[in-house]
């Protein structure tokens, strides 16, 4: 069967793989929340120094690692199908982007050339690596809705990576070209719409269904919506920022592919099988509003110039689209995720029998989870809250960053000691 | 005629049903109802394994003269799942609402994430290989017993 392509059913990565990755996450989220809490710079501007380094942490240091690491797990899932030389992928994109993210926010808070340009050539090694392995064991497969979405979501990354290269090498005092506004537009499209909105968008026609026990999406949507939104990113890229009409028309398309997944989503959970209380549930709920409020903040600037023209909008629907959606969606999974690794690899290791060893909600209880929620959604009202006041409030926002992510990373610690004193091994 | 992923692909959702039924009776702390939609569950799960270990799979196995790949890690998942079930059982009798949810948390993510595995590749394999004798197949799975 080995010789069919795709079809390999190997068994999952060793548990360090992907854990190293969710480990470091919180970490730098823990830095931004600290960031914030020590200067007002960051909420500002959005092309501020103190912007530029939270935003990194937040989209590099933490979804992206997460994301990196879970899909290392979730590709044999949904596409039959692991990384090549998994080990040495995990090892280097890890290593990369620990240390690439945290070059390149010492390059942006300190102006630093040579930071930024040793920041950049590991995160282009780290993600390129990644990529490389991830496309080859995707090439391998036939392409489910998923799968698609998969492809969409990295084509984006990549095109996201080598935007993002070019932009820091202007910042660090390369020339700078003509075209710098429209990259620096395509860069931020194709990270977060592209990057994280598709591969969240294909992850969830899996695992919405599986967690809650819903309806499946929509056909029409799992065929379409990645690569409608894909080539409407392509297209926003291509098109001069000037034409106005052409960019509110592929913004509104774009827009409402947002809308319907998470209107989508929603109505899913709505009618789900499994009534009983779920961190991951509420979590998603948060995500699927936030994207929602964006496109309510997007909207009023398309007829009200002031607002358009404002600093706090780019900030407000970086706080909702980053913090409010796609944070809460992947802290969500790692509640999924990280329990059910450490009982599945205990169980596997020991052949244990399942009353012998901590179940999933033993290894992280409901309680701690709840109110890590808690303290995440305060500190998305209080970052919402800072953009319109930052002076004020960019203290209680920031500590509220900082306090969500400890205890984030104190609960997967939690199944960590359990995992390792039930006798579970590392590799 | 129905294929081997509509046939087992929509067992895999009546056990789903019965599954969230018997979690919901156990929040709910009706035990005499938990007991009966468990039991139910149950029995949908066992038959459900028993199409797969004694018709499926030894099918697959002879066609494509591999009995190492797919078809036995699918084999480890249905054991760590008849695990899982004999503890949710044991929670049910002695009453145990927190065991049996966490038991049934566990058992939700190793099962679907097992459906998967068999609904996006498994299945759609096996109705190419064992494509001319789909319809024996069909009707032996059936008459193992409901």
């Amino acid at each position: 069967m080995n010789s069919q392509p795709g079809l390999s059913f190997e068994q999952a990565p060793p548990f360090h793989q992907p854990l190293r990755f969710f480990l470091t996450a919180p970490l730098f989220l823990l830095v931004a929340g600290v960031l914030l809490a020590m200067e007002s710079g960051g909420l500002n501007s959005r092309w501020s120094a103190g912007a530029l380094a939270l935003t990194h942490a937040l989209t590099l240091g933490f979804l992206a690692m997460v994301m990196l690491g879970a899909l290392m797990q979730i590709l044999p899932v949904v596409a039959g199908s692991t990384l090549p030389a998994s080990r040495t992928v995990a090892m280097v994109s890890h290593a990369a982007l620990t240390l690439g993210t945290t070059f390149l926010m010492t390059g942006f808070l300190r102006s630093s050339p040579v930071a930024l340009g040793s920041g950049i050539v590991l995160l282009l090694t780290g993600f390129m690596v990644f990529i490389a392995a991830a496309t080859i064991s995707l090439m391998r497969v036939a392409g489910s809705d998923t799968v698609r979405g998969m492809r969409h979501a990295l084509a984006s990354l990549a095109l996201t990576v080598l935007l993002g290269g070019l932009l820091a090498l202007i910042r660090a005092g390369w020339e700078n070209p003509p075209m710098i506004e429209g990259a620096s537009t395509a860069h931020a499209g194709f990270g977060l719409l592209g990057w994280i909105l598709l591969l969240v968008a294909g992850v969830a026609y899996q695992v919405v269904p599986m967690f809650q026990i819903t309806p499946p999406y929509p056909l029409l949507l799992r065929r379409w919506l990645t690569g409608v939104l894909f080539v409407l990113l392509l297209l926003r890229a291509l098109v001069p920022l000037h034409a106005a009409p052409a960019v509110f028309v592929i913004d509104a398309c774009l827009a409402a592919g947002m809308l319907m997944f998470a209107f989508v989503t929603l109505r899913l959970q709505s009618q789900r099988r499994r009534k009983l209380p779920d961190i991951t549930l509420d979590y998603w709920r948060t995500g699927m509003t936030s994207l929602i409020a964006c496109v309510a903040v997007w909207l009023p600037a398309q007829c009200w110039p002031a607002w358009a023209k404002s600093d706090a909008r780019p900030l407000l629907l970086g706080v909702l689209f980053l913090y409010g959606f796609a944070a809460s969606v992947v802290t969500g999974m790692l509640y999924k995720i990280v329990p059910f690794l450490a009982w599945f690899h205990l169980q596997a290791q020991h052949q244990a029998k399942a009353g012998t060893i901590p179940n999933m909600k033993q290894m992280i209880t409901e309680r701690k989870m709840r109110l890590q929620f808690r303290v995440h959604l305060a500190a998305l009202l209080l970052l919402v809250a800072a953009v319109a006041w930052p002076n004020v409030l960019h203290i209680h926002a920031g500590i509220a960053v900082a306090l969500s992510s400890l205890l984030l990373l104190s609960n997967m610690f939690a199944a960590l000691r359990l995992y390792l004193k039930h006798g579970g091994r590392m590799s | 005629m129905s294929t081997i992923l509509d046939y087992l692909g929509s067992d895999h959702r009546v056990c789903d049903n019965l599954f969230a039924a018997s979690e919901e009776a156990v929040s709910k702390r009706n035990w005499e109802g938990a007991s009966k939609l468990f039991g139910q569950f149950h029995h949908a799960m066992e038959r459900h394994f028993a199409m797969e270990e004694q018709v499926l799979f030894p099918s697959f196995e002879a066609k494509t003269g591999n009995s190492l790949g797919p078809t036995r890690i699918m084999r480890a998942e249905h054991e760590q799942m008849r695990l899982l079930m004999q503890e949710m059982e044991s929670a049910v009798s002695s009453h145990d609402g927190s065991i049996f949810l966490g038991m049934s948390e566990t058992l939700n993510m190793l099962m679907q994430q097992h459906n998967l595995k068999e609904e996006n590749m498994l299945y759609p394999m096996s109705d190419r290989a064992l494509a001319t004798e789909r319809e024996t197949l069909l009707r032996d799975m059936d008459t193992i017993d409901k």
